[in-house]
Protein backbone atom coordinates (compact mmCIF):
# COMPACT_ATOMS: atom_id res chain seq x y z
CA UNK A 1 0.00 0.00 0.00
CA UNK A 2 1.03 3.47 -0.71
CA UNK A 3 0.18 7.17 0.36
CA UNK A 4 0.09 9.40 -2.84
CA UNK A 5 0.43 12.99 -1.73
CA UNK A 6 0.00 15.30 -5.11
CA UNK A 7 0.13 19.19 -4.46
CA UNK A 8 -1.28 21.00 -7.68
CA UNK A 9 -2.56 24.46 -9.03
CA UNK A 10 -5.64 25.06 -7.20
CA UNK A 11 -7.69 26.06 -10.38
CA UNK A 12 -6.56 21.90 -11.29
CA UNK A 13 -8.36 20.27 -8.51
CA UNK A 14 -11.89 19.94 -11.14
CA UNK A 15 -9.90 18.05 -14.11
CA UNK A 16 -7.60 16.05 -11.48
CA UNK A 17 -10.89 14.70 -9.54
CA UNK A 18 -12.02 13.63 -12.93
CA UNK A 19 -8.81 11.63 -14.31
CA UNK A 20 -8.90 10.49 -10.98
CA UNK A 21 -12.48 9.36 -11.36
CA UNK A 22 -11.76 7.93 -14.75
CA UNK A 23 -9.19 5.40 -13.36
CA UNK A 24 -11.55 4.08 -10.89
CA UNK A 25 -9.87 5.79 -7.50
CA UNK A 26 -12.29 6.18 -5.51
CA UNK A 27 -11.60 8.57 -2.05
CA UNK A 28 -9.32 11.68 -2.28
CA UNK A 29 -8.78 14.05 0.54
CA UNK A 30 -8.25 17.74 -0.33
CA UNK A 31 -6.37 20.79 1.92
CA UNK A 32 -5.77 24.13 0.83
CA UNK A 33 -1.82 24.85 1.26
CA UNK A 34 0.55 27.67 0.52
CA UNK A 35 3.81 27.14 -0.58
CA UNK A 36 6.82 27.82 -3.13
CA UNK A 37 9.20 25.79 -5.14
CA UNK A 38 11.50 26.58 -8.22
CA UNK A 39 8.07 29.34 -8.79
CA UNK A 40 9.26 31.37 -5.82
CA UNK A 41 6.45 34.31 -5.31
CA UNK A 42 5.42 36.97 -7.38
CA UNK A 43 5.50 40.91 -7.22
CA UNK A 44 2.45 42.78 -7.00
CA UNK A 45 1.74 46.33 -6.53
CA UNK A 46 -0.49 47.47 -4.41
CA UNK A 47 -1.10 51.99 -4.23
CA UNK A 48 2.63 52.39 -5.92
CA UNK A 49 3.98 50.29 -3.56
CA UNK A 50 5.40 46.79 -4.81
CA UNK A 51 5.67 43.57 -2.38
CA UNK A 52 6.08 40.00 -2.68
CA UNK A 53 3.46 37.16 -2.35
CA UNK A 54 5.79 34.61 -1.24
CA UNK A 55 3.56 32.09 -0.36
CA UNK A 56 1.57 30.94 -3.69
CA UNK A 57 -1.88 28.74 -2.81
CA UNK A 58 -1.86 25.23 -3.72
CA UNK A 59 -4.01 22.03 -3.27
CA UNK A 60 -2.43 19.33 -1.45
CA UNK A 61 -4.22 15.68 -2.46
CA UNK A 62 -3.66 12.59 -0.11
CA UNK A 63 -4.92 9.39 -1.46
CA UNK A 64 -4.35 5.92 -0.36
CA UNK A 65 -3.29 3.65 -2.66
CA UNK A 66 -2.59 -0.25 -3.99
CA UNK A 67 0.68 -0.93 -5.36
CA UNK A 68 -0.48 -1.16 -8.43
CA UNK A 69 -2.49 1.35 -8.94
CA UNK A 70 0.62 3.90 -7.96
CA UNK A 71 1.31 4.45 -11.92
CA UNK A 72 -2.32 5.05 -13.33
CA UNK A 73 -3.05 7.61 -10.42
CA UNK A 74 0.06 9.46 -11.21
CA UNK A 75 -0.04 9.31 -14.86
CA UNK A 76 -3.71 10.42 -14.74
CA UNK A 77 -2.40 13.85 -12.07
CA UNK A 78 -0.08 14.90 -14.53
CA UNK A 79 -2.08 14.46 -18.20
CA UNK A 80 -4.84 16.44 -15.81
CA UNK A 81 -2.65 19.12 -13.78
CA UNK A 82 -0.16 19.76 -16.35
CA UNK A 83 -0.24 23.41 -17.83
CA UNK A 84 3.87 23.17 -19.09
CA UNK A 85 3.96 26.23 -17.14
CA UNK A 86 6.63 26.75 -13.42
CA UNK A 87 4.53 25.64 -10.70
CA UNK A 88 2.46 22.81 -11.56
CA UNK A 89 3.29 20.77 -8.90
CA UNK A 90 4.83 17.47 -7.59
CA UNK A 91 3.25 14.00 -7.39
CA UNK A 92 5.03 12.11 -4.08
CA UNK A 93 4.71 8.80 -3.21
CA UNK A 94 5.33 6.97 0.19
CA UNK A 95 5.09 3.97 1.73
CA UNK A 96 1.62 3.17 3.68
CA UNK A 97 1.72 0.65 6.64
CA UNK A 98 -1.78 0.58 7.62
CA UNK A 99 -4.98 1.35 7.33
CA UNK A 100 -8.03 0.70 8.97
CA UNK A 101 -11.90 1.59 7.69
CA UNK A 102 -13.25 3.15 11.08
CA UNK A 103 -16.95 1.94 10.46
CA UNK A 104 -16.53 -1.98 10.20
CA UNK A 105 -12.64 -2.14 11.15
CA UNK A 106 -11.58 -3.30 8.28
CA UNK A 107 -8.06 -3.32 7.77
CA UNK A 108 -5.58 -3.36 4.59
CA UNK A 109 -6.17 -3.83 1.46
CA UNK A 110 -9.73 -4.17 2.51
CA UNK A 111 -9.95 -0.78 3.56
CA UNK A 112 -8.75 1.09 0.89
CA UNK B 1 -43.69 79.20 8.55
CA UNK B 2 -42.02 77.13 10.51
CA UNK B 3 -45.50 74.83 11.09
CA UNK B 4 -45.67 75.29 7.23
CA UNK B 5 -42.40 73.73 6.61
CA UNK B 6 -43.05 71.03 9.26
CA UNK B 7 -46.40 69.96 7.67
CA UNK B 8 -44.32 69.83 4.44
CA UNK B 9 -41.71 67.71 5.23
CA UNK B 10 -44.28 65.43 6.59
CA UNK B 11 -46.26 65.19 3.74
CA UNK B 12 -43.47 65.82 1.00
CA UNK B 13 -46.22 64.58 -1.56
CA UNK B 14 -47.70 68.09 -1.00
CA UNK B 15 -44.59 69.77 -1.56
CA UNK B 16 -44.49 68.96 -4.86
CA UNK B 17 -47.80 69.82 -5.72
CA UNK B 18 -47.09 73.52 -4.71
CA UNK B 19 -43.94 73.51 -6.11
CA UNK B 20 -45.72 72.20 -9.67
CA UNK B 21 -48.69 75.07 -8.74
CA UNK B 22 -45.97 78.11 -7.89
CA UNK B 23 -44.12 76.98 -11.65
CA UNK B 24 -47.59 77.00 -13.34
CA UNK B 25 -48.61 80.16 -12.32
CA UNK B 26 -45.10 81.76 -13.03
CA UNK B 27 -44.92 80.39 -16.75
CA UNK B 28 -49.11 81.88 -16.73
CA UNK B 29 -47.71 84.99 -15.82
CA UNK B 30 -45.16 85.84 -17.64
CA UNK B 31 -43.59 83.23 -19.92
CA UNK B 32 -40.10 85.13 -20.54
CA UNK B 33 -38.93 86.39 -17.30
CA UNK B 34 -41.10 84.94 -14.23
CA UNK B 35 -41.12 86.73 -11.54
CA UNK B 36 -41.27 84.29 -8.63
CA UNK B 37 -42.91 85.52 -5.36
CA UNK B 38 -41.01 86.27 -2.19
CA UNK B 39 -42.39 83.40 -0.40
CA UNK B 40 -41.82 81.21 -3.58
CA UNK B 41 -37.98 82.00 -3.69
CA UNK B 42 -38.52 81.38 -0.14
CA UNK B 43 -39.84 78.05 -0.64
CA UNK B 44 -37.12 76.97 -3.22
CA UNK B 45 -34.40 77.81 -1.90
CA UNK B 46 -35.33 75.95 1.74
CA UNK B 47 -36.22 72.67 -0.90
CA UNK B 48 -32.39 73.20 -2.17
CA UNK B 49 -30.72 73.37 1.19
CA UNK B 50 -32.82 70.25 2.83
CA UNK B 51 -32.71 68.04 -0.62
CA UNK B 52 -28.91 68.93 -0.96
CA UNK B 53 -28.46 68.53 2.63
CA UNK B 54 -29.56 65.24 2.90
CA UNK B 55 -27.42 64.57 -0.22
CA UNK B 56 -24.47 65.57 1.77
CA UNK B 57 -25.79 63.12 4.97
CA UNK B 58 -25.11 60.60 2.84
CA UNK B 59 -21.57 60.95 2.18
CA UNK B 60 -20.63 60.42 6.02
CA UNK B 61 -22.33 56.51 4.86
CA UNK B 62 -19.79 56.93 2.09
CA UNK B 63 -17.11 57.70 3.86
CA UNK B 64 -17.90 54.90 6.36
CA UNK B 65 -18.13 52.08 3.50
CA UNK B 66 -14.86 53.97 1.69
CA UNK B 67 -13.07 53.17 5.30
CA UNK B 68 -14.42 49.65 6.19
CA UNK B 69 -13.11 48.49 2.45
CA UNK B 70 -9.76 49.80 3.74
CA UNK B 71 -9.29 48.70 6.48
CA UNK B 72 -8.28 44.82 7.44
CA UNK B 73 -11.24 42.99 9.03
CA UNK B 74 -10.03 43.15 12.47
CA UNK B 75 -10.63 46.69 12.41
CA UNK B 76 -13.73 47.51 10.59
CA UNK B 77 -16.43 47.49 13.38
CA UNK B 78 -14.01 49.98 14.80
CA UNK B 79 -13.62 52.24 11.69
CA UNK B 80 -17.84 51.87 11.70
CA UNK B 81 -18.43 53.10 15.05
CA UNK B 82 -16.12 56.08 14.83
CA UNK B 83 -18.12 57.18 11.43
CA UNK B 84 -21.23 57.18 12.91
CA UNK B 85 -20.18 58.58 16.26
CA UNK B 86 -18.30 61.31 14.45
CA UNK B 87 -21.86 62.47 12.45
CA UNK B 88 -23.18 62.32 15.90
CA UNK B 89 -20.88 64.64 18.05
CA UNK B 90 -20.38 66.55 14.78
CA UNK B 91 -24.08 67.66 14.82
CA UNK B 92 -23.84 68.52 18.26
CA UNK B 93 -21.23 70.41 18.56
CA UNK B 94 -22.14 72.60 15.49
CA UNK B 95 -25.42 73.10 17.71
CA UNK B 96 -23.90 74.00 20.86
CA UNK B 97 -21.21 76.44 19.28
CA UNK B 98 -20.38 75.59 15.43
CA UNK B 99 -22.97 77.31 13.96
CA UNK B 100 -22.81 81.13 15.67
CA UNK B 101 -19.48 80.54 16.06
CA UNK B 102 -18.64 80.56 12.27
CA UNK B 103 -22.02 82.64 11.39
CA UNK B 104 -23.18 84.68 14.58
CA UNK B 105 -21.69 88.40 13.95
CA UNK B 106 -18.16 87.71 12.19
CA UNK B 107 -18.22 90.87 10.25
CA UNK B 108 -14.94 90.94 8.63
CA UNK B 109 -13.28 89.35 11.88
CA UNK B 110 -12.00 86.26 12.73
CA UNK B 111 -14.56 84.62 14.66
CA UNK B 112 -18.37 84.59 15.22
CA UNK B 113 -19.92 84.17 18.97
CA UNK B 114 -20.01 81.22 21.42
CA UNK B 115 -23.34 80.90 21.69
CA UNK B 116 -26.13 77.89 21.07
CA UNK B 117 -27.97 78.29 18.10
CA UNK B 118 -31.63 78.76 17.79
CA UNK B 119 -33.89 79.03 14.44
CA UNK B 120 -35.57 81.85 14.44
CA UNK B 121 -38.12 82.32 11.13
CA UNK B 122 -39.94 85.29 13.24
CA UNK B 123 -39.53 87.45 9.92
CA UNK B 124 -40.65 84.62 7.07
CA UNK B 125 -43.91 83.99 9.63
CA UNK B 126 -44.61 87.55 9.84
CA UNK B 127 -44.58 87.39 5.83
CA UNK B 128 -41.18 88.87 5.37
CA UNK B 129 -39.23 86.17 2.93
CA UNK B 130 -36.03 88.23 2.51
CA UNK B 131 -33.71 86.38 5.17
CA UNK B 132 -34.43 84.09 1.97
CA UNK B 133 -34.76 80.89 3.61
CA UNK B 134 -35.81 78.71 6.82
CA UNK B 135 -33.22 79.19 9.13
CA UNK B 136 -33.14 75.41 9.96
CA UNK B 137 -32.65 74.00 6.63
CA UNK B 138 -29.37 76.44 6.45
CA UNK B 139 -28.17 74.78 9.82
CA UNK B 140 -29.03 71.40 8.83
CA UNK B 141 -26.98 71.83 5.52
CA UNK B 142 -24.05 73.61 7.10
CA UNK B 143 -23.98 70.79 9.85
CA UNK B 144 -23.68 67.96 7.36
CA UNK B 145 -20.16 70.03 5.87
CA UNK B 146 -18.35 69.86 9.30
CA UNK B 147 -18.89 65.99 10.00
CA UNK B 148 -17.68 65.93 6.44
CA UNK B 149 -14.79 67.72 7.47
CA UNK B 150 -14.36 64.70 10.42
CA UNK B 151 -14.88 62.21 8.23
CA UNK B 152 -11.86 62.71 6.20
CA UNK B 153 -10.05 62.19 9.63
CA UNK B 154 -11.04 59.11 10.40
CA UNK B 155 -9.49 56.88 7.39
CA UNK B 156 -6.29 58.59 7.72
CA UNK B 157 -5.31 57.72 11.21
CA UNK B 158 -7.70 53.99 10.92
CA UNK B 159 -6.32 50.87 12.57
CA UNK B 160 -3.99 52.52 15.12
CA UNK B 161 -5.98 55.58 17.10
CA UNK B 162 -8.01 55.52 19.99
CA UNK B 163 -11.49 55.19 20.13
CA UNK B 164 -11.86 58.20 22.72
CA UNK B 165 -8.59 59.99 21.46
CA UNK B 166 -10.00 60.06 18.35
CA UNK B 167 -13.64 61.50 19.23
CA UNK B 168 -11.96 64.23 21.46
CA UNK B 169 -10.35 65.38 18.41
CA UNK B 170 -13.56 65.66 16.46
CA UNK B 171 -15.04 67.54 19.23
CA UNK B 172 -12.19 70.26 18.70
CA UNK B 173 -12.31 69.86 15.25
CA UNK B 174 -16.24 70.29 14.71
CA UNK B 175 -16.90 72.90 17.75
CA UNK B 176 -13.64 75.21 17.31
CA UNK B 177 -11.35 74.63 14.18
CA UNK B 178 -13.79 74.18 11.43
CA UNK B 179 -16.53 76.99 12.49
CA UNK B 180 -13.51 79.23 13.23
CA UNK B 181 -11.77 79.17 9.89
CA UNK B 182 -14.97 78.88 8.29
CA UNK B 183 -16.36 82.32 9.40
CA UNK B 184 -13.13 84.10 8.01
CA UNK B 185 -14.98 83.02 4.42
CA UNK B 186 -18.27 81.48 4.75
CA UNK B 187 -19.30 83.56 8.07
CA UNK B 188 -18.09 86.91 6.32
CA UNK B 189 -14.97 87.40 7.93
CA UNK B 190 -11.93 88.69 6.86
CA UNK B 191 -10.60 86.40 4.45
CA UNK B 192 -13.81 86.97 2.31
CA UNK B 193 -13.09 91.20 2.37
CA UNK B 194 -10.37 90.48 1.35
CA UNK B 195 -11.15 88.82 -2.29
CA UNK B 196 -10.94 85.00 -1.36
CA UNK B 197 -12.89 82.45 -3.34
CA UNK B 198 -14.09 78.95 -2.53
CA UNK B 199 -17.56 77.74 -3.33
CA UNK B 200 -18.29 74.72 -1.69
CA UNK B 201 -15.28 74.32 0.01
CA UNK B 202 -11.77 72.61 -1.68
CA UNK B 203 -10.03 74.44 1.44
CA UNK B 204 -12.49 75.38 4.03
CA UNK B 205 -13.68 71.51 4.14
CA UNK B 206 -11.68 69.33 2.51
CA UNK B 207 -7.88 70.49 3.03
CA UNK B 208 -9.12 71.46 6.73
CA UNK B 209 -9.76 68.06 7.00
CA UNK B 210 -7.02 67.18 5.85
CA UNK B 211 -4.48 69.37 7.28
CA UNK B 212 -5.95 67.86 10.85
CA UNK B 213 -5.88 64.22 9.12
CA UNK B 214 -1.77 65.02 8.64
CA UNK B 215 -0.85 66.42 11.56
CA UNK B 216 -2.65 63.50 13.12
CA UNK B 217 -0.94 60.92 10.81
CA UNK B 218 2.43 62.36 12.13
CA UNK B 219 1.87 62.66 15.82
CA UNK B 220 0.57 59.14 15.79
CA UNK B 221 3.02 57.05 13.44
CA UNK B 222 2.36 54.47 10.80
CA UNK B 223 0.67 51.19 11.55
CA UNK B 224 3.34 48.08 13.16
CA UNK B 225 4.87 47.11 10.23
CA UNK B 226 3.85 49.61 7.45
CA UNK B 227 7.79 50.81 6.48
CA UNK B 228 10.09 48.42 7.06
CA UNK B 229 13.54 49.56 8.85
CA UNK B 230 15.24 49.47 5.86
CA UNK B 231 12.87 52.17 4.12
CA UNK B 232 10.77 49.10 2.33
CA UNK B 233 6.91 49.72 2.31
CA UNK B 234 4.93 46.95 3.39
CA UNK B 235 1.42 47.39 1.65
CA UNK B 236 -1.44 46.52 3.88
CA UNK B 237 -4.38 46.08 1.89
CA UNK B 238 -7.87 46.57 2.72
CA UNK B 239 -10.13 44.13 3.89
CA UNK B 240 -13.09 44.93 0.79
CA UNK B 241 -12.63 46.39 -2.69
CA UNK B 242 -16.97 45.99 -3.20
CA UNK B 243 -17.23 48.08 -0.03
CA UNK B 244 -14.57 50.74 -0.72
CA UNK B 245 -15.83 50.96 -4.51
CA UNK B 246 -19.43 51.33 -3.35
CA UNK B 247 -18.00 54.06 -0.75
CA UNK B 248 -17.03 55.86 -3.57
CA UNK B 249 -20.32 55.60 -5.46
CA UNK B 250 -22.07 57.10 -2.40
CA UNK B 251 -19.27 59.81 -1.74
CA UNK B 252 -19.81 60.93 -5.65
CA UNK B 253 -23.33 61.19 -5.19
CA UNK B 254 -23.26 63.04 -2.46
CA UNK B 255 -21.16 65.48 -3.90
CA UNK B 256 -23.79 67.09 -6.10
CA UNK B 257 -25.69 68.40 -3.01
CA UNK B 258 -22.25 69.44 -1.77
CA UNK B 259 -21.42 71.41 -4.69
CA UNK B 260 -25.20 71.83 -5.82
CA UNK B 261 -26.70 72.94 -2.63
CA UNK B 262 -23.73 75.66 -2.50
CA UNK B 263 -25.24 77.69 -4.94
CA UNK B 264 -27.29 78.69 -1.63
CA UNK B 265 -30.60 79.62 -4.21
CA UNK B 266 -33.10 78.03 -6.03
CA UNK B 267 -35.66 80.74 -6.24
CA UNK B 268 -34.81 81.88 -9.80
CA UNK B 269 -34.53 80.12 -13.35
CA UNK B 270 -30.99 81.39 -13.26
CA UNK B 271 -30.45 80.25 -9.91
CA UNK B 272 -31.65 76.92 -10.93
CA UNK B 273 -29.39 76.67 -13.71
CA UNK B 274 -26.73 77.19 -12.13
CA UNK B 275 -27.33 74.31 -10.12
CA UNK B 276 -27.70 72.20 -12.77
CA UNK B 277 -24.37 73.34 -14.64
CA UNK B 278 -22.68 72.46 -11.10
CA UNK B 279 -24.07 69.56 -10.95
CA UNK B 280 -22.46 68.65 -14.86
CA UNK B 281 -19.23 69.96 -13.68
CA UNK B 282 -18.98 68.37 -10.65
CA UNK B 283 -19.75 64.97 -12.45
CA UNK B 284 -17.44 65.69 -15.23
CA UNK B 285 -14.73 66.72 -12.82
CA UNK B 286 -14.95 63.14 -10.82
CA UNK B 287 -15.26 61.28 -14.17
CA UNK B 288 -12.12 62.37 -15.48
CA UNK B 289 -10.36 62.20 -12.07
CA UNK B 290 -11.31 58.25 -11.85
CA UNK B 291 -9.88 57.92 -15.83
CA UNK B 292 -6.49 60.09 -15.13
CA UNK B 293 -6.03 57.92 -11.59
CA UNK B 294 -6.33 54.50 -14.05
CA UNK B 295 -4.15 55.50 -16.65
CA UNK B 296 -1.72 56.90 -14.59
CA UNK B 297 -0.99 53.93 -12.18
CA UNK B 298 -1.28 52.02 -15.74
CA UNK B 299 0.99 53.81 -17.10
CA UNK B 300 3.50 53.89 -13.91
CA UNK B 301 2.98 50.78 -12.49
CA UNK B 302 1.90 48.33 -15.46
CA UNK B 303 -1.58 47.62 -13.84
CA UNK B 304 -4.84 49.52 -12.70
CA UNK B 305 -5.22 49.62 -9.46
CA UNK B 306 -8.75 50.04 -8.26
CA UNK B 307 -8.32 52.04 -4.75
CA UNK B 308 -5.77 54.13 -6.75
CA UNK B 309 -8.97 54.94 -9.08
CA UNK B 310 -11.35 55.29 -6.39
CA UNK B 311 -9.24 57.99 -5.04
CA UNK B 312 -8.99 59.90 -8.35
CA UNK B 313 -12.76 60.13 -8.25
CA UNK B 314 -12.53 61.59 -5.03
CA UNK B 315 -9.45 64.04 -5.98
CA UNK B 316 -11.51 64.94 -8.98
CA UNK B 317 -14.65 65.76 -6.85
CA UNK B 318 -12.39 67.76 -4.48
CA UNK B 319 -10.88 69.60 -7.33
CA UNK B 320 -13.87 71.32 -8.43
CA UNK B 321 -15.29 72.06 -5.17
CA UNK B 322 -13.69 75.21 -5.41
CA UNK B 323 -15.02 76.06 -8.26
CA UNK B 324 -17.90 73.80 -9.71
CA UNK B 325 -20.03 77.14 -11.43
CA UNK B 326 -17.58 79.14 -13.99
CA UNK B 327 -15.34 76.50 -15.64
CA UNK B 328 -16.56 74.83 -18.91
CA UNK B 329 -17.32 71.36 -19.09
CA UNK B 330 -13.49 70.61 -21.17
CA UNK B 331 -11.75 73.11 -17.79
CA UNK B 332 -13.92 70.63 -15.36
CA UNK B 333 -12.80 67.67 -16.74
CA UNK B 334 -8.99 69.17 -16.96
CA UNK B 335 -9.19 70.93 -13.08
CA UNK B 336 -10.77 67.49 -11.95
CA UNK B 337 -7.47 65.18 -14.98
CA UNK B 338 -5.26 66.70 -12.95
CA UNK B 339 -6.46 66.13 -9.41
CA UNK B 340 -6.36 62.32 -10.06
CA UNK B 341 -2.94 62.43 -11.42
CA UNK B 342 -2.32 64.27 -8.07
CA UNK B 343 -3.40 61.51 -6.21
CA UNK B 344 -1.48 58.92 -7.98
CA UNK B 345 1.49 60.78 -7.58
CA UNK B 346 0.92 61.65 -3.83
CA UNK B 347 0.34 58.38 -2.53
CA UNK B 348 3.79 56.91 -2.85
CA UNK B 349 5.40 60.27 -1.98
CA UNK B 350 3.54 60.14 1.41
CA UNK B 351 4.85 56.74 2.15
CA UNK B 352 8.70 57.96 1.01
CA UNK B 353 7.82 60.22 4.44
CA UNK B 354 6.97 57.43 6.28
CA UNK B 355 3.44 59.08 6.86
CA UNK B 356 0.73 56.19 6.85
CA UNK B 357 -2.43 57.62 5.32
CA UNK B 358 -4.70 54.32 5.46
CA UNK B 359 -7.34 55.33 2.81
CA UNK B 360 -5.28 58.25 0.99
CA UNK B 361 -7.19 60.91 2.56
CA UNK B 362 -4.28 63.17 2.66
CA UNK B 363 -3.56 63.31 -1.28
CA UNK B 364 -7.52 63.43 -2.38
CA UNK B 365 -8.81 65.98 0.22
CA UNK B 366 -5.48 68.12 1.27
CA UNK B 367 -3.58 67.89 -1.97
CA UNK B 368 -6.39 68.45 -4.92
CA UNK B 369 -7.95 70.82 -1.74
CA UNK B 370 -5.12 72.73 -2.68
CA UNK B 371 -4.93 72.53 -6.28
CA UNK B 372 -8.90 72.76 -6.47
CA UNK B 373 -8.23 76.60 -4.74
CA UNK B 374 -5.62 77.46 -6.65
CA UNK B 375 -7.41 76.58 -10.18
CA UNK B 376 -10.25 79.10 -9.11
CA UNK B 377 -8.63 81.71 -11.03
CA UNK B 378 -8.23 79.92 -14.22
CA UNK B 379 -12.04 80.47 -14.93
CA UNK B 380 -13.40 82.90 -12.41
CA UNK B 381 -11.98 86.22 -13.27
CA UNK B 382 -13.28 88.03 -10.04
CA UNK B 383 -10.59 86.46 -8.24
CA UNK B 384 -6.58 86.06 -8.00
CA UNK B 385 -3.89 83.55 -7.76
CA UNK B 386 -2.47 85.87 -4.54
CA UNK B 387 -5.82 86.17 -2.54
CA UNK B 388 -6.17 81.99 -3.17
CA UNK B 389 -2.81 81.44 -2.35
CA UNK B 390 -3.20 83.79 1.33
CA UNK B 391 -6.62 81.52 2.11
CA UNK B 392 -4.59 78.29 1.54
CA UNK B 393 -1.42 79.65 3.36
CA UNK B 394 -3.78 81.58 6.43
CA UNK B 395 -6.06 78.43 6.97
CA UNK B 396 -3.67 75.96 6.13
CA UNK B 397 -1.07 77.58 8.94
CA UNK B 398 -4.59 77.81 11.52
CA UNK B 399 -5.52 74.43 11.02
CA UNK B 400 -2.41 72.58 11.30
CA UNK B 401 -1.56 74.83 14.43
CA UNK B 402 -4.82 74.35 15.78
CA UNK B 403 -4.49 70.32 14.77
CA UNK B 404 -1.20 70.36 16.58
CA UNK B 405 -2.36 72.06 20.10
CA UNK B 406 -5.30 70.02 19.84
CA UNK B 407 -4.07 66.56 19.64
CA UNK B 408 -0.77 66.96 21.66
CA UNK B 409 -3.60 67.81 24.83
CA UNK B 410 -5.60 64.66 23.93
CA UNK B 411 -1.97 62.74 23.50
CA UNK B 412 -0.80 63.44 26.90
CA UNK B 413 -4.49 62.94 28.42
CA UNK B 414 -6.26 61.01 26.72
CA UNK B 415 -3.92 58.94 24.85
CA UNK B 416 -3.94 58.80 20.95
CA UNK B 417 -2.45 55.50 20.04
CA UNK B 418 -3.23 51.94 20.97
CA UNK B 419 -0.70 49.35 22.56
CA UNK B 420 1.48 47.75 19.79
CA UNK B 421 -0.33 44.37 20.88
CA UNK B 422 -3.32 46.35 20.73
CA UNK B 423 -2.74 46.85 17.06
CA UNK B 424 -2.11 43.34 16.17
CA UNK B 425 -4.80 41.82 18.08
CA UNK B 426 -6.99 43.96 15.95
CA UNK B 427 -9.05 47.68 17.44
CA UNK B 428 -12.31 45.36 17.30
CA UNK B 429 -11.28 43.31 19.70
CA UNK B 430 -9.14 45.32 22.05
CA UNK B 431 -11.45 48.72 21.55
CA UNK B 432 -14.65 47.12 21.86
CA UNK B 433 -14.98 43.38 22.07
CA UNK B 434 -16.70 42.57 18.80
CA UNK B 435 -16.13 41.96 15.48
CA UNK B 436 -17.26 43.27 12.11
CA UNK B 437 -17.78 39.88 10.73
CA UNK B 438 -18.42 37.15 13.78
CA UNK B 439 -19.67 34.44 11.76
CA UNK B 440 -16.69 34.67 8.44
CA UNK B 441 -13.55 32.73 8.84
Amino acid sequence: MKMLIAIIKPFKLDDVREALTSVNIEGVTVTEVKGYGRQKGQTEIYRGAEYEINFLPKIRLEIALEDDQIDAATDAIMSAAKTGQIGDGKVFVLPLEAVTRIRTGETGSEAI
Amino acid sequence: MKNLVKKMSQNPSRLWSIALAVGLISTLASPAYAEVSGESAYVFNTLLFLMCGFLVMFMAAGFAMLESGMVRAKNVATICVKNISLFGIAGILYYLVGYNLMYDGVDGGYMGSFSLWGADDSAAEGGDFSGGYAASSDWYFQMVFVATAASIVSGTLAERIKLWGFLAFVVILTGLIYPIQGSWQWGGGWLSEAGFSDFAGSTLVHSVGGWAALVGAIMLGARAGKYSADGRVNPIQGSSMPLATLGTFILWLGWFGFNGGSQLALGSAIDAASVANIFVNTNMAAAAGVVAAMVATQVLYGKVDLTMALNGAIGGLVSITAEPLTPSIPMAMLIGAIGGVLVVVSVPLLDKLKIDDVVGAIPAHLVCGIWGTMAVPLTNTGTSFGTQALGVVSIGAFAVIASLIGWTIIKYTIGIRVSEEEELEGLDKTELGMEAYPEFT
